[in-house]
Formats: C-alpha cells, structure tokens, sequence
C-alpha cells in the first residue's frame, strides 16, 4: 500500500491532570475514510484538535507526507493542507457563498485598472465551480449564506476547504445538527471527497452514517485507542462493545 | 449520488424585500416632497430648488455624517463607538489652541497645518485606547467608549480652560465658509472622506474582514483574518472621523469647544442606523448612512423652515429610527427567510 498522507504514532495530550489522549496511534490515507467513534468525552475533538494546531501534543508524532510536523495553529495546519471544518462551520452568515470560500485570501482585481479591489465576479465564479463538483444545488450563491439550509451550509464548508486543494479534511460531527435528508446528503458529499482521492477524518456518534461511509473505525475510550476496525469486517455490536469498554 | 432536495428554501418575495431594500430612499424622497409641497403652498417657493436649502442641508449633514461613517465601520463590526462625540469636540478645541500658537509664528498656512495635525495626533490616542480596551482586553465596546466619552469630554474641556477658544486664521474661516464651484468647502471635504471610505468598505479586504467579523468573529479568527489589529484600527479610524468633524466645526465656527459633537453622537448612531445597519453587526453600508443623515438633516432643517417649533424634530427622528429598525427586520425575514424566534 502507498504511503500514508497522515500518521500519528503516540500522540498524548493531557489538560492539568485529564488524560484527554494517551498514546494513540493511527494512519491515514488518501480516498480513505476514517471514521472516529467514541462515547462523549472519550478524546475525539482533542485528537482532531491536536492533529491541526489548535492544541500542542504533550508527547508522540505527527507525520503529514511523510514529514514531521507540529503545526503551532489551525492557520499553519491548513497552509500545510489539512483543513478543519468544525461543528459550527465557522461561516460568516453575512456574507455570500464566495465570499466564504475565499474569507481571508481573497483575489483581488484593479478598479479601472488603477485600484486595487475585491474580485468578486472571480469569487463567485469560482465559488460555483466548486460547489458544483460538490452535486450539491445551492439555489443562488449572491445571497447571504444565512438563507441556505444546514446541508448547504456543510456543502459550502466542505466547499472551502477543497478549493484550496486540502489533502486532508477532518470534520467534527458533521452531520449531527442536520435532519435525515440533509445527513443523507453529508454523507454523499464525503464520499464525493474519497472520490476525489481526499483523505477525510470524521467525527459521529451516528453510527449508521460510519458505517454507510467510512473504510476504517478508530473507537476511542477515556483517551485511549479502544480499537481499529475495518467497516467491512465489523459491525454496529462490536463498536458499541469497544467504546463503552467491555468487549 | 445528487440528492438535491430543497429544504429551508426562503418564501421569496422580490418586489417587496426590493421595497423595504430601498425604504430609506423612498423616504428621503417622500420627505423631500413633503416639504417640497408645503413650502409651495405656504411660501409660493420650492423648497428643494433653492440653492441656499440646498447649502444648508448639505452642511447640516456634513456633521453628524462624518461621526457616522467611522461609526458605521464599528457598528458593522459588532462594535460601537459612544466616543466620537467628545473626540470631536477633542479635535475643535486642540486645532483652535495649535493655530492660536502656531499662526503667529508659521503664518496661516503651515499655522493651520500644524494645527490639524495636532488635532489628529490628539484623537489618535482616544482612538487607540478604545481600540486596546475592546481588542486585547475585552472590555465590551459599550462600556470601554462610555468611559473614553468621559475622559475625551474632560479632556476637551481642561484644554479648552472651561470655555469655547476663538481662533481667527484666514485659511481656516475659508475652510469652514468658503465654497468650491458654490459647494461649501466642509462639504467637499465631507466627500472626499465618503468616497474613500466607501472604497474602503466596499471594494477592500479590510472592508470585507469587518463584514465577516461583525457576521461571525470566530469565522473571521478561524480564516486567519488578525481580529484584533483589524478591531484596532477600527476604533482609530472612528475617532480620525470624529476628528475630522471636529476640525470642520472650528472652522465654521471660528471656535473650538468641547461641548461640540455632544448632540451629534444620537444623530451619527441614528444615521448609521436608518441607513440600513444592524447594532448586531454584518450589515450596513456607507451610501445607507448617508441617505440616514441626509434624512435626518431634511427633518431638522425642513422643520425649521416651515416654521414648526423645532422639539418636534426629536419626535420626528425618534420615530424614524424605530420604523427603520422595524422595516429592516421585515426585510431581513422577506430576503432570507430568517424570522425571530419567538
Ligand atoms: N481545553 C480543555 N481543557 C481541559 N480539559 C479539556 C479540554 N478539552 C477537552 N478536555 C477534556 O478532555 C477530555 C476529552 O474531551 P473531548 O472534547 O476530546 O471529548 P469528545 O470525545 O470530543 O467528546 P464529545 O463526544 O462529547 O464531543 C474530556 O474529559 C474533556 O473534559
Ligand atoms: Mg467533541
């Protein structure tokens, strides 16, 4: 097998006297799907948190194509290519949909050839582009993002962080605000990502959606690496079994 | 794989969300018309084709606009700014002191160059104090600037010994009297500050990152935008705005006073709110606080010129600004399908 994109080996991180991780180890590929499970503060979020430069490891490695890395915050980590898409997206609901994609690195363009200024004919363009390799419909993309539903919200989320060709994508509970339909279509959109040989790392406590998306399971318990799984060689049992501990 | 219901699809209804858009226009016209027929009427003149009306609006908004369109960029931010008015009042009174000193010895000109750079290093510093006390520290825009309100209006006060400082330098009194193609000078400065900064707001990153930040300040921290810097300059842009508006006083008025921008604060939060902006932050835009003073200064001036005895003007803004917050709260649920929930 090739390479992998993303390896961590022991990776540790604790809070004053909470062992938030302890020693956990696990690699990922690209268009592979790595699902984390784990029961509410088992160490997920800070597993993702310390992979992208929210948090500094205590102890362990990080390796991203095959270096090492130690990203000191979410900026560095997604200069690098991992790009982190949070549970509350981080949208700026007052502005349009390519004015998300491009919050913070926007093309500029000359005003009469003379001034400097925002590109948003560019934005726009591009902004569509990208969503539609997403097979998402966004009815419009000129109106604040506020107006769109919360799966055309994760598809504008998800929008940004591809555009800037991330090789890796982690995203925290995205399907966990959303109604059924809406979650259907998360879930399409991740698959969409394999397809595109994307690595994605993804939290859910839901585990109809892990099981109809990821390859792989890592199941966390109090911090620690309870079990990795192949979705093909498991079952729904078995992953409950490692997280609540008593398989 | 494409399963592409359509789930929170806003009711639109364009012509109605473009009404309320466009409200504050409809209103300066129907303001102006209003006027327009009662002065012919009772005086057998226009009220709108007269060049004199005309001056006097345009001055009239010069004012409270210019505290408005730094405030403007606040408010959009999430912030707000009570200080401007005593900045202003900072402003009149360190130009008038410095061109008292600096005319006999410089001459007008550099006289009166000396002093509004005196006046702006004077407002730089309640600006950057602001701009600390809500970026690094914390403290909430509301009450770090309510206590800048206070130590500016001291200030302006001690430097001004308690009284209003008369100054008489030629360069000046043209600045604040003279006409440029018969557009007062005040007002052609008062243009220059909005073209730029409209530019500013509307066509630069910085323009955009105090959108984002007003939408969603974490967004905003999370796509790399330096909120704190931008928060800072922010708070000194407002006060250089104010400023400006307090230079442009002493120079109408020969005179520098602390007590200058007192009256004009309500008018400058007013205007940016009539003009379309929400206190929430994410939204406004200059053009809007413009047509929001402009309203304002027809409702001042109009009433004095029929003759109406002029407290009605505060009942009249009053009710302005609480018809333009409802007429944007409709507009908002008619373009985005967002109501209150209640
Ligand atoms: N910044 C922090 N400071 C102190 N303790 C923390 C911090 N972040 C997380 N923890 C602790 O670390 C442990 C793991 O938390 P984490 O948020 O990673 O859990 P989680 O698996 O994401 O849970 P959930 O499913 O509820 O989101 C918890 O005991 C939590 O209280
Ligand atoms: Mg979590």
């Amino acid at each position: 097998m090739s390479e992998p994109v993303l390896s961590v080996r022991n990776l540790t991180k604790r809070f004053g006297g909470v062992h938030a991780l302890e020693g956990v180890d696990f690699d990922l590929h690209a268009g592979e799907v790595l699902a984390l499970a784990g029961d509410n503060g088992a160490g997920k979020s800070t597993l993702i948190k310390t992979i992208c430069g929210v948090h500094q490891a205590n102890e362990g490695e990080i390796r991203f194509r095959g270096q090492a890395v130690s990203f000191a915050n979410p900026r560095a980590a997604r200069e690098a290519g991992i790009e982190t898409i949070y549970q509350d997206l981080a949208l700026a609901d007052n502005l349009d949909v390519g004015a998300n994609v491009f919050l913070g690195r926007e093309p500029m363009t000359r005003r009469w050839g003379l001034f400097p200024a925002l590109d948003r004919a560019r934005m726009a363009r591009e902004a569509k582009r990208v969503i539609e390799t997403l097979d998402i419909a966004l009815p419009r993309l000129d109106r604040p993002v506020r107006a769109l539903s919360g799966g055309q919200r994760q598809a504008v989320a998800i929008g940004r962080a591809i555009f800037w060709n991330a090789e890796v994508l982690i995203m925290d509970e995205p399907t966990a605000a959303l109604g059924v339909p809406e979650q259907r279509k998360v879930v399409a959109l991740i698959r969409g990502l394999k397809a595109a040989n994307k690595a994605v790392i993804f939290i859910s406590h839901n585990l109809a959606d892990i099981f109809a998306v990821a390859d792989r399971i890592l199941v966390l318990r109090r911090g620690r690496k309870a079990g990795e799984r192949l979705t093909a060689e498991t079952n729904g049992d078995e992953v409950v079994k490692l997280m609540v501990g008593s398989a | 794989m494409s399963v592409t219901t359509e789930i929170g699809e806003p009711v639109s209804r364009p012509l109605l969300a473009a009404l309320a858009g466009a409200w504050a226009w409809i209103f300066l016209v129907f303001l102006l018309g209003f006027f327009e027929i009662w002065a012919r009427l009772a005086y057998h003149a226009s009220f709108v084709l007269n060049g004199f009306n005309l001056q006097s609006i345009a001055v009239f908004t010069a004012q409270p606009f210019l505290l408005a369109v730094g405030q403007t960029f606040v408010i959009i931010a999430g912030g707000i700014d009570l200080s401007v008015g005593f900045t202003m009042g900072l402003a009149a009174v360190i130009l008038a002191q410095a061109v008292r000193l600096a005319d006999p010895l410089l001459g007008p000109w550099l006289g009166v160059l000396a002093g509004f750079l005196a006046a702006l290093v004077a407002v730089a510093i309640p600006g950057l104090i602001n701009g600390l006390l809500v970026s690094r520290l914390k403290v909430p825009p509301f009450i770090g600037t309510l206590g800048m309100y206070g130590v500016a209006e001291g200030a302006g006060y001690l430097a001004a010994g308690g009284t209003t400082v008369p100054v008489s330098n030629p360069v000046l009194f043209w600045l604040g009297n003279g006409t440029l193609f018969g557009v007062p000078a005040p007002v052609v400065v008062t243009l220059v500050v909005l073209a730029v900064l409209h530019y500013v707001l509307s066509q630069t990153r910085y323009g955009q990152y105090t959108y984002a930040i007003g939408g969603n300040r974490q967004a905003a921290v999370r796509a790399g935008i330096d909120v704190r810097r931008h928060t800072e300059l922010l708070y000194l842009l407002s006060a250089f705005c104010a400023g400006i508006g307090g230079c442009i006083y002493t120079a109408r008025f020969s005179a520098g006073a602390a007590q200058a921008g007192e009256p004009l604060l309500l008018d400058s939060i007013a205007a940016v709110v009539i003009g379309g902006a929400s206190l929430f932050g994410g939204s406004g835009t200059i053009i809007g606080t413009l047509i929001g003073a402009l309203i304002i200064a027809v409702i001042q001036y109009g009433l004095v010129f029929i003759d109406v005895a002029p407290f009605w003007q505060f009942i009249a803004v009053g009710i302005v600004i609480v018809v333009s917050v409802l007429v944007d709260q409709s507009r908002l649920a008619l373009t985005s399908g967002v109501r209150t929930d209640e």
